[in-house]
């Protein structure tokens, strides 16, 4: 047998055994603590169980539960157009016609926190998810193939170098309008802001996660599973990506928070979504120059983006300890 | 000791024209754009032209209602004087005697011819050679007669050394940076040497400026201020702020904010604005050849007509669906009137026109029944499977922004769509052939902006319309006329303009072309003949607003009351 097909041979036969063994494992395991005997557990069940004990992440995930239906719900039941202008009602305080207000325009204020939350919400997951993708990905690949490592650092390094504002301008002028021709104007911007914001912000997250995987290759259970001829990306998969969850969670959490704000600045240089497109960003940004006379129409968008930011956090937080084993059971 | 000074104090501060020179102390300026250089030949940005005309003068400024004032000259040119000739080839400025430098040497006839030859310098990129355009020779007759000769008629002849943008510079101190040399020569251009009430002292580009009373200025008891520092930066709620609201500084430029902001700084009662209108006018073009990204690099170009909005009616309609009077109310208040012309001022060019100033609705509605355009499924009236979908474009502004909002609303009341999209002020406003997005190059289908212009007869102004102006690939998109109107019939308007020159007659002309382009035609639609608003404090007297010059255009006069 040559080389290659025995090596082949063996990574086939470990991936069988790691099958069955998976399916065995759990019921075959002694019990970690033997209170539970006897119940069927699984890990995400023992995940839920830790992180409810966190009041502070519970408190958060019931008011990020609740933005979220605001937001998706909210148009549904409280219909006015957040666009519509209306002269007559301009900068009217809170009134039974309009419960939060009107701006400068006299648009609804109500109807403009709900449909701006949706785009800052969606902005905010989507940016996030992809900078954490690609910050895990080039993280984990250079922290674990030292071959790798010196080019992807030297390339993470070159993206915290480029200035930010000169390259989302290029982005933009050049393709503003080919994705609004292909998306529509509001879609178009969103893919291209969102990629923008997921392309400029992965950098962080690569550095923290290729520091984690440097310290844990050299820990004791990965000598024991490479021994054992485990594969690369088995050994990614099971051992190594698991283990650096936690920063990863927090630098996802961060990032959600940037990634709004990022966001609004962008609508404020005229490079985000068109001007009468709401988002709690260009909310603020448009009631400040109006700040002394109207403070709720700062206070109200501001108030939803730290809201929204802080709780993001702390689900972040609890996530973290729930899914850290030592701190788990405790 | 005390018991003498009261009286002496009493004195003084009821006789304020007695004041001498310097006696006022310090004056201090707010720019919240910088000035980078204080040569207006490199600059034509009011940032740059204001603090240099305060050391620069020309040889006439225009005044508030269109008519010149001598400065620098004797008196103003006129056929019955004999300083503009009966064929109006040329042109005789006679100069005060006895001017100097703030050097302390003569001010002569060969400055004025050496300042033409530098501005019409080949390979110097003078910022206002327009303004020279037509000339063939300007020679100093004597030391204080200068002639200037056309090589044609010139309509109108008094262009060249009118207006703070075309002042007089020092031959001696200018004569080793003609051409080339013009842009790097930093000390003359940081620090001219002027007639006017004030000289240079310090200047940092992009920050401040700081002036002393020039020694030698004309009228020994002028200027009021021993000092006058001009700062930059920051922007225009912050400037509003220092002046009206804390009184840290005695004026204040361009301050564009919503009129219920500045409102409540003016009751604190430190200061007051004031607005000085001139030839802006904030207008909307409407795009006349099609901008759709399938024609590739023929977009926005003549060979392409615009699919609707070459048709009148649809012009008309859109025209008639904006409510001017609610937009100068709610964007701009005291710097704003609305208006329906793009020649506001002077008054003998206005051809008053104001039937767009009242907002019809139903009418518009009617009137796109009548030519075709039928509401289609989703309210949006189509033609000939051509939907009425536009894209409207301007520059990152809170007014602009809000007055976009309102213009979509109303454009949608009449079943018209709007996609608004904004663009950042310097890349609007850019003039590289390569960007997208800029003014001359109009990929959309309307834009919205502020143009004017700086002489009383709006001639060369009007010239910007004619079909050669029209920016294309050939010209490397430079041209201004960016609405890309060509019609034949105002290019031979045109030309009969340059060849009239009889004022009655120009002003007949110069109004019919105006409403082709904006009363009768709706290619251009004004919105609002715009102010430049100011904010000075209230110990600040002699601010008198000119729409036609610079906001320090009469700084000489400026002084401290109490």
């Amino acid at each position: 047998m040559t080389d290659p097909d025995r090596q082949h041979a063996l990574d086939t036969a470990e991936t069988v055994d790691a099958t069955a063994a998976q399916a065995g494992a759990v019921p075959g395991l002694p019990p970690d603590e033997p209170h539970h005997a006897g119940e069927t557990r699984s890990q995400w069940r023992d995940i839920w169980r830790q992180f409810r004990s966190h009041r502070g992440a519970m408190v958060a995930l019931v008011l990020f539960v609740a933005t979220i239906l605001f937001v998706v719900v909210g148009p549904y039941l409280w219909t006015i157009d957040p666009t519509y202008v209306d002269i007559r009602a301009r900068n009217s305080g809170f009134s039974a016609a309009h419960p939060l207000g009107t701006d400068q325009l006299g648009r609804d204020m109500l109807a403009r926190l709900m449909a701006g939350g949706r785009v800052s919400i969606a902005v905010g997951l989507t940016a996030m998810i992809i900078a954490i993708t690609l910050g895990s990905l080039i993280g984990v690949v250079s922290g674990y193939f030292r071959r790798l490592d010196a080019p992807l650092m030297r390339l993470t390094e070159l993206f915290l170098a480029l200035p930010l504002l000169p390259l989302l301008l290029l982005m933009v002028t050049l393709f503003r309008e080919p994705l609004s021709q292909n998306f529509g104007p509001a879609m178009g911007t969103f893919i291209l802001i969102v990629s923008a914001i997921g392309a400029t912000s992965w950098m962080q997250a690569a550095r923290i996660v290729r520091g984690d995987v440097l310290g844990l290759k050299e820990r004791e259970f990965i000598l024991a599973a490479r021994s054992i001829g485990t594969p690369a990306h088995r050994m990614i998969l099971r051992h190594v990506l698991p283990n650096v969850l936690s920063p990863i969670m927090v630098a996802a959490t961060l990032g959600i928070a940037t990634a709004i704000i990022t966001e609004s600045a962008l609508s404020f240089l005229g490079l985000g979504f068109p001007p009468d497109f709401p988002t709690w960003g260009r909310l603020l940004y448009d009631a400040v120059d109006q700040m002394v006379m109207y403070p709720w129409r700062v206070i109200l968008p501001g108030l939803f983006i730290s809201l929204t930011v802080l709780c993001v956090n702390y689900i972040g937080d609890g996530l973290r300890d729930a899914m850290d084993p030592r701190i788990r059971g405790r | 000791m005390k018991k003498a000074l009261v009286p002496a104090l009493a004195l003084m501060m009821a006789t304020p024209a007695l004041a001498e020179r310097g006696s006022d102390g310090d004056l201090r300026v707010l720019y919240w754009q910088a000035a980078s250089v204080l040569n207006p030949y490199l600059s034509t940005g009011a940032k740059d032209v204001d603090p240099a005309s305060m050391i620069l003068e020309p040889l006439a400024l225009v005044a508030d209602d269109g008519s010149l004032i001598p400065v620098l000259a004797a008196e103003i040119p006129t056929i019955e004087n004999g300083g503009i000739a009966e064929d109006f080839a040329s042109v005789t400025w006679r100069l005060k005697p006895g001017l100097t430098w703030s050097d302390g040497t003569p001010v002569t006839a060969a400055d004025v011819a050496f300042t033409a030859q530098y501005c019409m310098a080949p390979d110097f990129g003078c910022a206002v050679l327009a303004e020279f355009d037509g000339i063939e020779t300007v020679e100093a007759v004597d030391d204080l007669t200068v002639r200037i000769r056309y090589a044609a008629p010139k309509y109108p002849p008094l262009q060249a050394f009118v207006g703070g943008r075309t002042p007089i510079l020092q031959k001696a101190q200018f004569e080793s940076c003609l051409g080339s040399a013009g842009a790097s020569c930093t000390d003359q251009n940081f620090g001219p040497i002027g007639t006017g009430p004030f000289r240079v002292t310090s200047f940092e580009p992009g920050n401040v400026a700081t002036y002393e009373a020039n020694p030698h200025y004309r009228d020994p008891a002028k200027p009021a201020f021993a000092r006058v520092t001009i700062k930059g930066g920051g922007d225009a709620m912050a400037a509003a702020r220092a002046v009206l609201e804390t009184g840290e500084f005695d004026f204040a430029w361009n301050l564009q904010l919503a009129p219920d902001v500045v409102a409540p700084m003016e009751a604190a009662g430190k200061g007051k604005l004031v607005g000085s209108f001139g030839s802006m006018v904030e207008r909307i073009e409407l795009n006349q050849t099609d901008p759709s990204p399938a024609l590739g690099a023929e977009r926005s170009t003549l060979a392409h007509p615009h699919p609707f909005l070459t048709d009148p009616a649809v012009r008309r309609a859109l025209s008639m669906a904006i409510d001017r009077p609610i937009l100068a109310e709610l964007a701009y208040g005291p710097a704003g009137k609305p208006t329906c012309t793009i020649v506001p001022v002077p008054e003998t060019f206005n051809s008053g026109r104001d039937e767009c100033l009242t907002q019809d609705i139903a009418g518009a509605r009617a009137l796109l029944d009548q030519a075709g355009w039928l509401p289609g499924a989703d309210g949006i009236r189509e033609k000939d499977g051509v939907r009425l979908h536009l894209v409207f474009q301007t520059t990152v502004n809170p007014v602009r922004q809000d007055v976009q909002s309102l213009v979509k609303q109303w454009w949608s009341e009449i079943g018209v769509e709007t996609d608004l999209k904004t663009i950042d002020g310097t890349v609007f406003f850019g003039g590289d052939a390569g960007n997208p997005d800029s003014r001359a190059r109009f990929l959309a289908d309307a834009q919205m902006f502020t143009d004017a212009f700086y002489l009383p007869d709006p001639a060369s102004f009007l010239d910007e319309f004619v079909c050669n102006r029209v920016p294309d690939q050939g010209n490397q998109w430079q041209g201004n006329n960016s609405v890309r109107f060509c019609d034949p019939a105002f290019d031979a308007m045109m030309a009969q303009l340059n060849q009239t020159g009889l004022p009655r007659d120009r002003q007949r002309i110069a109004k019919d072309m105006t409403d082709m382009l904006t009363a009768d035609g709706h290619v251009v639609l004004p919105l609002i003949h715009r102010g430049m608003i100011s904010a000075h404090a209230n110990s600040l007297a002699g601010v008198t607003p000119n729409g036609w010059e610079g906001s320090l255009w009469n700084i000489a006069d400026w002084s401290r009351a109490e």
